[in-house]
């Protein structure tokens, strides 16, 4: 792994100060059939206390980002460029340096609740082994004290019971509330949620994510929720990236890019989005399917199925991002030409 | 009233813009791909043609003893020496392959042609049948198949036939319980219930459905019976309870052989020895060839 | 708005009608406690007219698919009946429930085990043709059409299912449902699968076909928001039983029974003043083990509405005006939307 530096310049402007900061990331996995590029020259920041949501669809490179953040990447993948965590370059640092932020620091929810957590441990032993693992000097007595309040916080009823319990002994939502009860138990200053509603019920999912919008409010922590569901990012992000094949297409406050998408694609998923609200008469379909990794045209990504795409100037225009506001920018060259036309 | 569609264009082109191959032909082109198992075959075949071809290519006809020359060192006459009889080893262990490769391949294919059977039957009913058929072979998994062969080879006599037939009845739980356990994962899948649903009957949702996603499964265990019983066989020859001389097969041969470790003549026990094994490894790397060959969303 | 269909064959009555339907399955217990029968669906009346679509929504367990596969035969309902075209399927004779099955087809889930690995795309298409006789002699033609139909290249049925992608895929499903010309097709979550930019096709292609063939639809699904885009009806289950059943625009607008009202609001809409502004029901605890169902009404548990009489009696589909059916002991209307 190599580490670019970039040169820090300190600014002193209104927007909060950022707490990580992500520059040119590019993770690459070796296969048979040669390189396959997962993301490509990623740079985003998070803001203390901010909640970003990163959406994109399968194969958007968006959950790679967020392992490459934690260190949890696979040994086949080349990760390069910058991660910088309070300054600190997280790419450049030792196996043991890592550990010590992740999980401390750093924490992680995940998608599949059961299969994160050790079927063979009770609840409260799993959530003391996540406070010990970085404070190990803690008294068994005030564990458990511990482990109760965050299964109080996350809103399990009982929490003095629970913790003898199983994780076969609960229901999916209450796994998914233990996975966060373990995420914040050492109060991170970043919690990385990688699609933790998809595998809920909606009902549950609610319940899900009025734990994730009530911690953040209670631990001030920055969150990084990544999904697929618009909707979800929507309710809870303060900033939106929207990820396509590998790279960042568009990013701003949550409100303009809803409202004023920019980038063709993030225009496309939103129309083609059924709505509860309302009944459209047809769906606006974005042709194609998005590329492989292995079969990425040239230039910017989403130009074989976008409606405003000019071969000449998309084909090889690179996706450096072009602002269109303050704090809100594209990918997209032609940005300018196709304002209006939305 | 029109009806629009938007063209969907095709996936999988990306510099594979062949033709498309049959089924069969894909397969073959895959295993001969898998280096190990193309070299395994080629082995095999040469074995195969050596022993069985052994009346032609034996440098001397079976058994014709030399008394007077005895057991001698590998030379040019004799290429992998004589025994203590004077006969041409090369030859010996050529005709005795006969045998081992013989037993060798009756067992597999008795033994997985049952397998599958009794397996499938299990995986597919469901219900009591499949109890009763999976508790016979646990039933068989408990029972130490060494001594069971010794007893039942002493009680029906060493033939040839008695071992293949003793070893396939051992030989078929095996197979019967990997088919079961992959037949009822397919049973869940939603293509055969898909199948169902357009009609399709019990019979062809088997042959059509079943069994042409488990060959590769079975291929493989076929290959692992191959090896399993020519090894078996070796060692029933080695104790005793095997093909008695005169006949001989490559187990016997070494058994014969075997008190010979440390002496000048140890050389007899290499030939049949390096034969059980060039053989084994052959049959399994052409098991790994077919399983992969026959993996659909096999490496193009 | 759908437009009207016109259908040659029409006949008075619904395409689909189930009543009393009871479905159950068992399932087997830790070892040693033997089995145990799970009521997947306990007693549903539904029907749906020819050419319209049913949209079935429910969480996981709540019987929706194990509903749709009675339609298809895949299940054998212990009570009740399923008349199609108005024939029970049960009593017809076997020739006459050949004619039948055919006339209803699944299209499943998961575009991946949904087909079978080793079959070309040709192969998988032209099996139901062969089953059941149809196009002898030009059946190559016929999976050609199908393809096209479907908006795929007829030029691939040598291609084997990996070589698709998902989105591809779930159009060969749906082809081959197609293949044996049915008048009624049950989508099992055929859309949830697939990512946002592929999904609006495959939901495109399913209006177009229905319009086209005059098809009947049963659209079961977990996503409130797909379910309001394709059906002119939605059915609202929950642990089996049916609690809400109105026209569409009517039952996301004026949702009578208060788990609608739970799920509606639930679902998260990707527009964000309006997403904060909502006042979310956020329901307590999960759903209870369908194993061992509340007695009366089954939603008590988590209701806030629920008195002593939800669970002593069991409330029925009641009509609230204009066709809009709900199951509750104290109905009340409010905008979650």
């Amino acid at each position: 792994m190599e580490a670019v530096s970039h040169t820090e310049v300190v600014s002193h402007t209104a927007s909060p100060p950022e707490l990580l900061r992500v520059r040119d990331l590019t993770v690459e996995y070796r296969t048979d059939s040669g390189t396959a590029v997962a993301v490509e020259g990623l740079s985003f920041d998070v803001a203390e206390g901010q909640t970003l949501g990163i959406v994109g669809e399968s194969g958007s490179g968006k959950s790679a980002a967020s392992m490459a953040i934690m260190g949890l990447l696979p040994r086949s993948a080349r990760v390069t460029g910058s991660i910088r965590f309070r300054g600190r370059e997280l790419l450049s640092l030792a196996d043991s340096e890592l550990r010590e932020i992740r999980g401390r620091r750093i924490a992680v929810i995940f998608q599949d609740a059961l299969a994160a957590l050790n079927p063979m441990m009770t609840v409260g032993a799993q959530i003391a082994e996540a406070v010990r693992v970085h404070d190990p000097s803690t008294s068994r007595a005030s564990l458990v004290e511990r482990a109760t309040e965050l299964l109080d916080v996350v809103g399990i009823p009982s929490p003095a019971t629970r913790l003898g319990q199983y994780p076969h002994e609960f229901s999916g939502g209450m796994r998914q509330r233990v996975m966060i009860a373990m995420g914040i138990a050492n109060e991170p200053d970043i919690l990385i949620a990688d699609e933790p509603t998809t595998a809920l019920d909606v009902t549950v999912q609610a319940q899900v994510l009025d734990v994730i919008r009530r911690v953040q409010e209670r631990t001030r922590t920055s969150v990084m929720l990544i999904t697929h569901d618009l909707g979800v990012v929507a309710g809870l992000a303060d900033r939106v990236m929207v990820m396509y094949a590998g790279r960042k297409v568009e990013e701003g406050p949550v409100e303009p890019v809803f409202y004023e998408p920019s980038h063709p694609y993030t225009r496309g998923l939103l129309a083609a989005l059924p709505r509860i609200d309302r009944r459209t008469a047809r769906l606006t379909q974005i042709p194609g399917r998005p590329p492989q990794p292995g079969e990425r045209p040239a230039g910017c990504p989403f130009q074989p199925r976008c409606p405003h795409a000019e071969p000449a100037v998309c084909g090889d225009a690179g996706t450096v991002p072009v602002a269109v506001a303050d704090s809100h920018s594209t990918a997209c060259v032609r940005v300018h030409e196709i304002g209006g036309d939305r | 009233m029109s009806v629009q569609r938007a063209p969907v264009g095709p996936v999988a082109e990306t510099a594979s813009a062949r033709r498309d191959l049959s089924g069969r032909r894909i397969v073959a082109k895959r295993f001969l791909r898998h280096r190990l198992a193309a070299a395994g075959t080629v082995a095999l075949l040469a074995l195969a043609t050596c022993c069985f071809g052994a009346s032609w290519i034996a440098p001397y006809p079976r058994n014709a003893q030399d008394l007077l020359t005895g057991a001698r060192q590998p030379s040019i006459a004799h290429w992998l020496g004589t025994d203590d009889l004077g006969r041409d080893y090369l030859s010996e262990v050529l005709y005795a392959g006969q045998v081992s490769l013989s037993i060798g391949l009756c067992v597999a294919v008795l033994s997985t042609a049952l397998g599958t059977l009794v397996g499938a039957i299990a995986g597919f009913t469901g219900g009591w049948a499949e109890e009763v058929i999976m508790r016979v072979t646990d039933l068989f998994l408990i029972v130490p198949g060494i001594a069971v062969l010794a007893l039942a080879l002493e009680g029906l006599g060493p033939s040839p036939v008695t071992i293949v037939l003793v070893l396939t009845g051992l030989g078929w739980t095996v197979i019967a319980r990997v088919v079961r356990s992959q037949v009822i994962s397919l049973r869940e899948k939603e293509f055969v219930e898909a199948a169902r649903v357009i009609g399709a009957s019990g019979v062809r949702i088997i042959t059509r459905h079943l069994l042409p996603n488990l060959v590769g499964v079975i291929a493989v265990n076929m290959s692992l019976a191959v090896a399993g019983a020519i090894i078996l066989e070796s060692t029933l020859s080695f104790l005793g309870f095997g093909i008695q001389p005169p006949q001989s097969s490559w187990g016997n041969l070494l058994t014969q052989a075997a008190s010979l470790v440390g002496t000048p003549k140890a050389y007899l026990l290499y030939a049949p020895g390096a034969a059980i094994l060039l053989t084994v490894l052959a049959v399994n790397f052409v098991g790994d060839g077919l399983r992969d060959a026959f993996d659909p969303q096999g490496r193009k | 708005m759908k437009a009207p269909v016109v259908n040659a064959q029409a006949v008075d009555g619904p395409a689909v009608e189930a009543s009393g339907l009871v479905a159950e399955y068992r399932i087997r217990r830790r070892p040693g406690q033997g089995r145990a029968t799970v009521q997947a669906v306990s007693g549903v009346d539904f029907s749906i007219g020819r050419g319209r679509t049913l949209g079935l929504v429910g969480e996981t367990g709540c019987g929706k698919s194990t509903l749709g596969r009675c339609l298809v035969g895949l299940v054998t309902p212990v009570a009740g009946r399923v008349t199609l075209d108005g024939t029970d399927a049960a009593a017809a004779g076997r020739g006459a429930r050949t004619r039948l099955r055919r006339q209803v087809q699944l299209v499943f889930q998961d575009p991946y085990s949904s087909l079978n690995p080793r079959m070309s795309v040709g192969a998988i298409l032209a099996e139901p043709l062969r089953i059941h006789g149809l196009h002898s002699g030009r059946r190559d033609t016929r999976v050609r059409e199908l393809l096209e139909l479907v908006g795929l290249d007829p030029d691939h049925t040598g291609r084997f299912p990996h070589q698709f992608s998902g989105g591809q895929r779930q159009r060969i499903g749906i082809a081959r449902a197609l293949a044996v010309e049915p008048r009624i097709l049950v989508l099992d979550e055929p859309v949830s699968a697939l990512d946002v930019s592929v999904q609006a096709g495959v939901v495109n292609l399913l209006e177009d076909l229905q319009e086209e063939f005059a098809l009947t639809y049963l659209f079961i699904a977990h996503d409130l928001s797909v379910v309001r885009q394709i059906s002119d009806d939605v059915a609202v289950m929950y642990l089996g039983r049916i609690v809400e059943h109105a026209p569409a625009d009517r039952l996301y607008t004026f949702p009578y029974h208060p788990y609608t009202q739970a799920l509606l609001s639930a679902v998260p809409i990707p527009d964000p003043r309006a997403e904060r502004a909502r006042k979310r029901i956020v329901l307590l605890g999960d759903a209870p083990s369908p194993l061992v169902p509340p007695s009366g009404c089954r939603f008590r548990t988590r209701c806030w509405k629920a008195q002593q009489i939800c669970a002593l009696e069991a409330p029925a589909l009641a009509d609230m005006g204009g066709g809009h059916l709900a199951a509750c002991h104290f109905p009340e209307t409010r905008v979650v939307t």
